[in-house]
Order: C-alpha cells, then sequence, then structure tokens
C-alpha cells in the first residue's frame, strides 16, 4: 500500500497566510505614514496653484506673503537650480511655471512656501499676487488630431499616434456590430493624501527624502535633475504610504519639498489636502473609443476595427505607454486574426491623465466587452458561449503578431465563473438598505427589474516595450540573523510579507528581518502594472537562493558531502540520498553571507508603424460575471454580486489574494456606476470626497472568487501579479448587467442615474 | 502663529490630561491629537467627515476629530486608535483585523478600528446590513470592505461565546 504523507506548508511560508510584518503598527495606529513624519526644527511648505486651465503669468508678487510672521521661505521658478522640467518619459513639467510663460491647467504650481504652521502657509499663499493673461482652454481632444487647436506645448498637442495593421482588411463578417463607447475620468483616491518631509544636509549639498511614492529610484532621478544634485546626493526612503493605484507614479510634491528645505537650511513637511491632492496627481484617462466587431453567423470574430482617443491633459506622464496598452488589448481575450486600429493621445488643458490600476486596459476592455454583448445579441448566442466561442489559448497570435505564451486559461476563467451560483431572488420584501438608493428608501420593490452581465479581460503584466524594469534585492545572513533589504514600495499590497515568505521557504528559517526600503540598493522598479510579486519576488528570490547555495556548500564542504544532494526540507538541512539531518539555525548561527542578485525579464520590442512587434512581457487573464438591481424610473443601481475566477498562475498567499480581488472589484464598481472627476472648460467641478463618489461599505457587492492556479512557467514563483486584472473586466460586467435589466444602450461609464431614467 | 488668539487648555486623551500650549486657537482635535500630543493614529484623508479615517470617541460618540475643534472639546473624554488594546496589547478588534486581512495600506484602518470598537459596544450581534451601515461612514479604498466585513463578524462571534462561557 502506498502511503504518501503531505505535510502542510509550514506557517509563514509560501502558499499560506503569512502575517503582515507591519500589521501590528497599522492596526494600533503607530505605523509611520508619510503624512505622520516628523522631525526636529521642521518647518510646514504649501504650494501656490494657478486657478486658470490656460494662461499666461504676467507677474508674480512675492512681497505680501514675506512680511507674513512665520514665512521662511518663498521659491518660484527662478529659484529651481537644476532643470525646470521633470516627467517619467519626455521632461515637459515645470517645477514651477514661469513668469512669461505658460499654465497648462488648472491645479498648476507657480509657487511654494515654508512657514512655521499649515495656517501660515494658507495666508502666505493668498498674499501671492499673480497676473495672468487668461486663454481659452483647448478641451477637445478631436481639435488637437485635427490641428485646430492652438499649440499649448512646444513638444505638440499629440503625444503620440500609433496604428495597429494585421492580416485581411477586406474580411467582411456576416454580422457586423459597432459602437461609440466613452470612459470618464476616474481617480486613484488613494486615502493617504500625498506628504513628504525633506531633510537637507548640514552642508546643504544634499537632502534626504521620506516619501511614498511608488518607484524611489525613478523619483531620485528626477528630482536630482531638477535641483542640480548628482544623485548620490539625494536618498530616499521610502515613507508609509496609504494607498497609490497609479498615482504615486510621478513627481507631485517631491521636488518642491526638497527646495523647501535645502533654501531654509531645514526639515520641510508638505502634506496635500484631499482638494490639492485631485490637482497633485494624475488621473486615469478619459477616452473615447469607437469599436467595429466583424463576425461569422455563428459568432466567430473575423475582423476588429477600432479608433482610440485618450485625453492625456496638461503634461505627458505616461500618456504613450497607457495609450499603446489599449490599443495591443483592443481584442480583449479573443482570438482575432485581421485588425486596424487608430489610436490616439493628446495634449490638451484638462488635468494630466497617466496611470491607474489597468492602466489604458480598462478603457479599451469597456469597449471589447461591451461590443462581445452586442454581437451576442446579432447573432443570437448567449453572451457566455459566444465569449467561449471566442477565448483566446495559449498559442495563439495577437493582432500585435506576438503570440501569447502565457498560460492563458480564458475558458477555464470563464466557466469557473459561470459555476458559481447565483445570489438568490430579491426578496418580496427586502430590507431597504438591500435595494437600489439604498438608506434613502427611494427605490420601490415593484419597480426593480435583475440584470446579470459579463465582462472577461486579458492584461499585460510588468513594463513593456523594451523597457527593462530589472528588480534588485540583497539577502545577508549576519550573527545568525537573515535580513532581506529591497527598494520595493510596499504600497498596500503586501510585497514585504511576500518577500519573507520566499525567505522562509528558500532558505528554511523562521525569523526573517526586512531591511529599510530606501535607495540604498539597487532599483527595484515600480509598483505597477501588476509587476512586483513577478520582478521583485524574483529578485528576492533569486538572493535568497544565492545564499541558501552558499550555506548548502557549507555544510557539503564541513561534512565532506556532494553539494548536488543537500536540500532545504522545513527548517533543516537534509541528504537526499542518506540520512544527514542538521538545523539550518545551527548551521547559520557563525556563517556571514552577503548576495545581491537583480532580476530581468525577457526583453520586449517595440511597435513597428504597423503596430507589429513583441512589445509585452506576459499576460493574466479574468471573467467576471455581475448581478444588479436596477430602479429603471430612478435610476438607481444597486450591484448585488460580483462572480469572477482569475488566472494567478499561483496562490502564494490566499488571503492577500482576496484582498487584492476584493478590492479591484470596488474601484471597478466605482467607475461604473459612481466615480467621476467633473471637467467643465478645463476646471474640476468636484475636488472633494463630499462630490467625487467612492464606493461605501454598503456599495460593495459580495464578491465570490475562484482562483485559476496553473504555474506559470515562466515567472520565478509560478505566479502572476494579481493586482490590475480585478478591476478591468468588472466594469463592463456591471454595465452589460445595467443593460441585461433595462435594455438601454448605455454607451458611457460611469452610468449615471439619468442615463438610466431618461 | 503661535502667538494668535492662542491660550493653555486641557484634553483628556485615552484617560490622560493633555495640555495644549501655544496653540492656534483654530485647529481641528484632528491637528492637535498628531501634531501636538504625539498620537498620529487618527489620520486626516478628507478635512470634511466624509472618509471616517480620523474617527475617535468622544463620550461614547464616534466622530470625525477632523470636524471638531480642539479647543471645544475640553472636559470631554477623549479616546483614540491609541488607547483601544489593553496595555498596548492588541484588542480583540485588532487581532481581527490582522487574522482577517483587512489590513492592506492600512490608512483607514485606525478609524475603523475605531469605528469598530464602538459599533460592538453598542450593537454585540449586528446583523451583516447593520456592520454594513455602521461602518458605512468609513471608507476603504484597498480592501473593497470583504475582509472588514470577516473581521468585525469574527470578533462579534468570539465575543459572544466569551460571554456564554463566562455565564456558564
Amino acid at each position: 500500500m502506498n502511503v504518501s504523507v503531505v505535510s502542510p506548508p509550514r506557517s509563514g511560508t509560501l502558499g499560506t497566510n503569512a502575517s503582515r510584518p507591519d500589521g501590528v503598527a497599522k492596526v494600533q495606529g503607530g505605523f509611520a505614514f508619510s503624512s505622520d513624519m516628523w522631525a526636529e526644527n521642521m518647518l510646514w511648505g504649501a504650494t501656490l496653484r494657478s486657478p486658470h486651465p490656460f494662461a499666461r503669468i504676467v507677474s508674480i508678487d512675492v512681497s505680501a506673503a514675506w512680511k507674513i510672521n512665520g514665512v521662511e521661505v518663498i521659491v518660484t521658478a527662478d529659484d529651481v537650480p537644476g532643470l525646470n522640467a521633470y516627467g517619467l518619459i519626455v521632461q515637459d513639467q515645470p517645477v514651477f511655471a514661469k513668469v512669461g510663460d505658460l499654465v497648462r491647467y488648472s491645479g498648476e504650481p507657480i509657487a511654494a512656501v515654508a512657514a512655521d504652521h499649515p495656517e501660515t502657509c494658507k495666508r502666505a499663499l493668498e498674499a501671492i499676487k499673480v497676473e495672468y493673461e487668461v486663454f481659452n482652454p483647448v478641451v477637445d481632444p478631436e481639435e488637437c488630431i485635427a490641428g485646430r487647436a492652438p499649440e499649448i506645448h512646444p513638444h505638440g498637442n499629440v503625444y503620440r499616434h500609433q496604428r495597429i495593421v494585421t492580416g485581411d482588411l477586406s474580411v467582411e463578417g456576416d454580422v457586423v456590430v459597432e459602437g461609440d463607447y466613452e470612459i470618464g475620468m476616474q481617480d486613484q483616491a488613494f486615502l493617504g493624501l500625498e506628504a513628504a518631509l525633506a531633510i537637507p544636509d548640514s552642508g546643504g549639498d544634499g537632502v534626504e527624502l521620506y516619501i511614498a511614492t511608488q518607484w524611489l529610484h525613478e523619483d531620485r532621478k528626477q528630482i536630482a535633475a531638477c535641483l542640480g544634485l548628482p544623485e548620490e546626493k539625494v536618498r530616499l526612503v521610502l515613507g508609509g504610504v496609504g494607498g497609490a493605484f497609479g498615482a504615486r507614479e510621478d513627481i507631485s510634491l517631491q521636488v518642491h519639498t526638497c527646495l523647501l528645505a535645502l533654501r531654509t537650511g531645514r526639515p520641510v513637511r508638505i502634506a496635500y489636502g484631499r482638494e490639492e491632492s485631485f490637482y497633485g496627481h494624475v488621473h486615469r484617462h478619459p477616452a473615447r473609443i469607437w469599436m467595429r466587431h466583424h463576425a461569422t453567423r455563428d459568432g466567430r470574430i473575423v475582423k476588429i476595427e477600432s479608433r482610440m482617443v485618450f485625453d492625456g491633459g496638461a503634461y505627458c506622464s505616461t500618456s504613450p505607454a497607457v495609450l499603446i496598452n489599449g490599443i495591443t488589448h483592443t481584442q480583449g481575450p479573443y482570438k482575432c486574426d485581421n485588425a486596424v486600429v487608430d489610436g490616439y493621445a493628446v495634449r490638451t488643458n484638462n488635468p494630466p491623465c497617466g496611470a491607474m490600476r489597468g492602466f489604458g486596459v480598462v478603457q479599451a476592455c469597456y469597449a471589447h466587452e461591451s461590443q462581445m454583448d452586442k454581437l451576442a445579441a446579432a447573432c443570437g448566442i448567449d453572451p457566455v458561449e459566444i465569449r467561449l466561442l471566442n477565448a483566446m489559448e495559449t498559442g495563439d497570435k495577437l493582432i500585435t503578431g506576438q503570440v501569447v505564451n502565457s498560460v492563458a486559461p480564458v475558458e477555464e476563467c470563464i466557466r469557473a465563473t459561470a459555476a458559481i451560483p447565483l445570489p438568490p431572488d430579491l426578496e418580496s420584501d427586502p430590507d431597504f438598505r438591500d435595494i437600489p438608493g439604498g438608506s434613502g428608501r427611494t427605490a420601490d420593490r415593484s419597480h426593480i427589474r435583475r440584470g446579470i452581465g459579463w465582462g472577461v479581460s486579458i492584461k499585460n503584466l510588468m513594463y513593456s516595450e523594451g523597457f527593462d524594469d530589472y528588480s534588485t534585492a540583497r539577502c545577508r545572513i549576519s550573527n545568525g540573523v537573515v535580513s532581506v533589504k529591497f527598494a520595493t514600495a510596499e504600497v498596500g499590497q503586501g510585497f514585504v510579507m511576500l518577500a519573507q515568505q520566499i525567505a522562509r521557504t528558500v532558505l528554511g528559517v523562521d525569523e526573517v528581518l526586512l531591511d529599510t526600503i530606501d535607495t540604498q540598493v539597487g532599483s527595484a522598479g515600480s509598483t505597477s502594472a501588476s509587476r512586483q510579486t513577478w520582478m521583485s519576488g524574483g529578485a528576492v528570490n533569486a538572493a535568497c537562493v544565492a545564499v541558501r547555495d552558499k550555506v548548502l556548500a557549507h555544510v557539503a564542504q564541513y561534512h565532506d558531502m556532494d553539494v548536488a544532494n543537500l536540500a532545504v526540507d522545513g527548517t533543516d538541512i537534509v541528504d537526499t540520498r542518506g540520512s544527514f539531518r542538521v538545523a539550518v539555525a545551527d548551521v547559520i548561527s557563525h556563517l556571514d553571507i552577503d548576495e545581491t542578485a537583480e532580476y530581468h525579464h525577457p526583453p520586449t520590442e517595440d511597435l513597428d508603424e504597423n503596430g507589429q512587434g513583441n512589445c509585452h512581457v506576459a499576460f493574466a487573464f479574468v471573467a467576471h460575471r455581475a448581478v444588479v438591481d436596477v430602479d429603471p424610473e430612478l435610476g438607481l443601481v444597486k450591484v448585488v454580486q460580483v462572480a469572477t475566477a482569475q488566472d494567478v498562475g499561483r496562490v502564494l498567499n490566499p488571503l492577500s489574494c482576496v484582498g487584492q480581488v476584493e478590492g479591484g472589484i470596488a474601484q471597478g464598481l466605482g467607475l461604473a456606476v459612481m466615480e467621476e472627476i467633473v471637467v467643465t472648460n478645463g476646471k474640476v467641478r468636484n475636488p472633494s470626497f463630499t462630490d467625487y463618489l467612492l464606493p461605501t461599505f454598503l456599495d460593495a457587492p459580495d464578491v465570490e472568487a475562484v482562483f485559476i492556479e496553473e504555474f506559470e512557467p515562466k515567472s520565478p514563483l509560478g505566479a502572476k501579479g494579481v493586482g490590475e486584472p480585478p478591476c478591468i473586466s468588472v466594469t463592463p460586467a456591471i454595465a452589460n448587467a445595467i443593460r441585461n435589466a433595462t435594455g438601454r444602450e448605455l454607451p458611457r461609464v460611469p452610468i449615471r442615474p439619468y442615463d438610466v431614467c431618461l | 502663529m503661535t502667538a494668535i488668539g492662542s491660550e493653555m487648555y486641557t484634553l483628556s486623551v485615552n484617560g490622560r490630561e493633555h495640555h495644549v500650549r501655544d496653540s492656534w486657537i483654530g485647529e481641528s482635535l484632528l491637528f492637535v491629537l498628531r501634531e501636538r500630543l504625539g498620537l498620529p493614529g487618527a489620520k486626516g484623508a478628507c478635512e470634511q467627515g466624509e472618509c471616517g479615517s480620523c474617527t475617535v470617541i468622544i463620550d461614547d460618540k464616534a466622530v470625525c476629530s477632523c470636524l471638531v475643534m480642539a479647543a471645544s472639546a475640553q472636559g470631554a473624554s477623549i479616546r483614540t486608535v491609541e488607547g483601544l488594546g489593553p496595555d498596548g496589547r492588541l484588542s480583540d478588534v485588532q487581532q481581527s483585523f490582522l487574522d482577517a486581512g483587512g489590513v492592506q495600506c492600512g490608512f483607514c484602518t485606525p478609524g475603523f478600528i475605531v469605528a469598530v470598537h464602538h459599533l460592538l459596544d453598542s450593537n454585540p450581534d449586528p446583523s451583516d446590513l447593520e456592520i454594513k451601515e455602521a461602518l458605512s461612514g468609513n471608507i476603504c479604498r484597498c480592501t473593497g470592505y470583504g475582509r472588514i466585513l470577516d473581521a468585525v463578524k469574527q470578533v462579534s462571534v468570539s465575543r459572544r461565546s466569551t460571554a456564554k462561557d463566562g455565564a456558564r
């Protein structure tokens, strides 16, 4: 009889619900977020911003502000010692707008002050007089594409134009469906507002910045250039990060805070309020997408045509990369041989847009999943069947010519989602908190209609188009203590937990110390693009494996054994061919080992003029099914349940995976029915949590999630990034459910009450 | 700024008397707790009572400390997240947030912890809907609330079973 005993994974290792090393401090209120940083003799900083979206600065008069008691310094563009410009892809955004130059969006920084109290700062800002020559803002992207708008910036009004052309364009479908879709501007709305503490070096020739960011080394590069300092004179330490979701990829207050500290010779903290935060970071691109699908009578897609326009706002940020993500995901997770796509990312006087969770794919997915329901209806096929019929598989070729060589369990995701039980019907006499309108007690039970909708998506992982976004990690053993160091921004996702899980698993130890997250080690790349589990996980794994190999070599030499036969088993080192066994803790107590490793993903390519090229590293997939209750007369929606199955490669921490999925779904729900930065004539009309509506506890649906675990051989840990897919196809799933309930076309998200009821 | 309209006043926080000197009289309770009393647990995220990150308990009521003038809280009993665990140890609610995976970035967490203590002290056996409604003034942008709901339910169950054991 064969008896195999599988012992459960050791507590805190890969695959378990390890506890967060920052958890106790976070629940007790002692965890130091960047807004909690404090230093002796510290000053407060604040930023003066343009109220106009498009104007020339005629003059700036700071004399009255200087007279206010407690004001220590006022800085403008004239005080920027280095380059008065920054930006992730091109440096087109001024640190401060200069006299004689333009302000290009409402909220553009013009000056900064440092003073003894936040209230003093506020009064000083009010005392600065700026004279403007005001122009009509350029707010229509089509005017920029047509070349009819005045030039907003010397770099031009089009950030990027890219086409994708593939296959036989003469192919026509038996069935053709098309639509014009619009996606509103969403805010990341992290709760931990932008904040930083800058401490100048005593000689005044360097600075240390405690900052909540997604990528310390990229920040340092841009800050040093603006300050005119060598990079080694700018040291960044990660301040506690209260969420990110893409909004901390770009420079906001980093340069201003350092500049004030260097000018005063004193520590300076800047902390934005919520309104300023809406002006201080980039948002999700609003987009207009036209899409036409051609299919055979039985529902097979034969050609897709599309045109996408992303409004990048006043400065470039990551607009060119967001555009590429959008257009290269036009087909969604479906087979398609023939396509023509025309994509534009343009400059306007609207608020600058850049990275947000999903990065261009959210917009494309909303359009293709709306189309899939139209196609299903036109072919008379069930919405689930048409998605299964067209589901992509490993080895399929994308419209860019790239072959999908990731694990691609699209069909499994759809089938597993469909197998999740639907929620019970709405009761005849429901609790008012369970129906559309909730506590407002507005919906009438007899009016409520239930709808079901689907969304399925593909998302690229890591950076694209030739970018080598490598990650670095260092693992040390000293006096029997294992420590790991990296510059990976922990923004809430739990990488600190994962790093410990990896080290415990590889090295067979229980205690793993984490060194400070700062720029005293190589770059980790950005906490973006669902990439840190793969990239920094890969780097930590490689560093720990290098250390483990040295430990095993030491044991082999000491005991005169063949190192090839030694392995870590639990917390022991064992001879796999014999009975030798020794505790790791005993071996390492007198060892000193220090290994640093870099992890690089395979190189990728730029797209050519026809949008062809292996531009992405890897892909993940997910399916969503939404159930909604709608009161069509009042336009009120309650999202009852979201069922999902997600391709994750391998679950490394079950609770963390569930947390990412539930959190992403809430954000996707926000885009579907609640969240939009309303911009009219270049001005944000709702820069507050009173007017920008975020999903609350009562808005969040019941989430039923399953994970599709198929080990991804390309990934160092077999796992795929989990962060972005949850928020992508849930938005069209909810929109499709509302369409199913109401019969309305609803081409735009967020779907507002008047879109449904008028 | 320090001298404008300032006078000394006293706040009672977590059972201790704190003297607030040389402050500007316009400061909110949130600002004074964080910047003058060394209690940074309450967080500011909206400044208008919409997000609940700054929740503290004042005389048995859960309130947004960003909306309270610090000087007006004289004579009241104030409890913050720092004062909830017995002798610096974790309260059952704090432990449950960790066990259930209710903490990601953690910025909303202190406000939630205070609000959940307040909820369960006044309603030891809340339904799911009662939990959701009571906590709908606290916004979390990371978790989607699912793990937080689990955390609250776990505390509620364990408190009731403890109470039952005590009654035997």
